[in-house]
């Protein structure tokens, strides 16, 4: 295995939610990229974002760690939960919280803060080990 | 410009009882697509667009399909 898809397998184990996309959780630069993560924000959950942008490489290294070809990718508790349609869907079914609650408990509705992180970044230090 | 598309889906679904391409930005690269099959029933949302994205594969390799929209459905 590659270092980079190394680090983001790292990356996408170490983050309860996390979103691959084009831009940051401030400004993302793709319609989709932005409803994942209004869909992920309609239920109250934070999560940690990727800008897929930065190197191109790091697009085609997700791709064939999560077998998904497109931008956005969401997941949680290290599963690919899916682009922004099925996020959207299962934010509006319900189906979003059900599968937040059965991956992390019911730890993520304590809220936290919405970042951008590099796939180098040291552990969230706000992250509540059990 | 949807027929191309339309075509590969009903390749991969030729039971589908639904299939719809629509062109959403009348440039012949953002498409949506809705599928309804039973080869859905039982499978995750995630494994049922990735019967689509396979189906679309050289669209999408290929730079024609520019962005994609799904909507799936198994039979009940």
């Amino acid at each position: 295995m590659s270092e980079l898809r190394e680090q983001i397998r790292e990356t996408i184990e170490r983050e309860p939610v996390i979103a691959f996309v084009k831009g940051t959780h401030q400004q993302a630069y793709c319609g989709n990229s932005e409803r994942a993560m209004q869909a992920l924000r309609s239920v109250g959950a934070s999560f940690a974002a990727v800008d897929v942008l930065l190197d191109p490489a790091i697009r085609q290294e997700l791709s064939a760690l999560s077998n998904w070809p497109t931008i956005p990718q969401v997941f949680v508790g290290g599963e690919l939960i899916g682009g922004a349609d099925i996020v959207q869907e299962l934010a509006a079914s319900g189906e979003l919280e059900a599968k937040l609650d059965e991956k992390l408990g019911g730890e993520w509705r304590n809220g936290g803060e919405e970042r951008t992180v590099a796939l180098s970044q040291s552990p969230n230090p706000f992250r509540v080990v059990p | 410009m949807t027929a191309p598309i339309e075509n590969l889906l009903r390749q991969a679904f030729p039971d589908a009882r639904e299939l719809n391409v629509v062109d959403r930005t009348g440039g012949g690269d953002h498409f949506q697509v809705s599928v309804v099959s039973p080869r859905f029933n039982g499978l995750s949302l995630v494994q049922q667009h990735r019967l689509v994205y396979d189906a679309l594969a050289a669209p999408l390799d290929d730079g024609t399909i520019h962005e994609l929209r799904i909507t799936t459905r198994g039979e009940t």
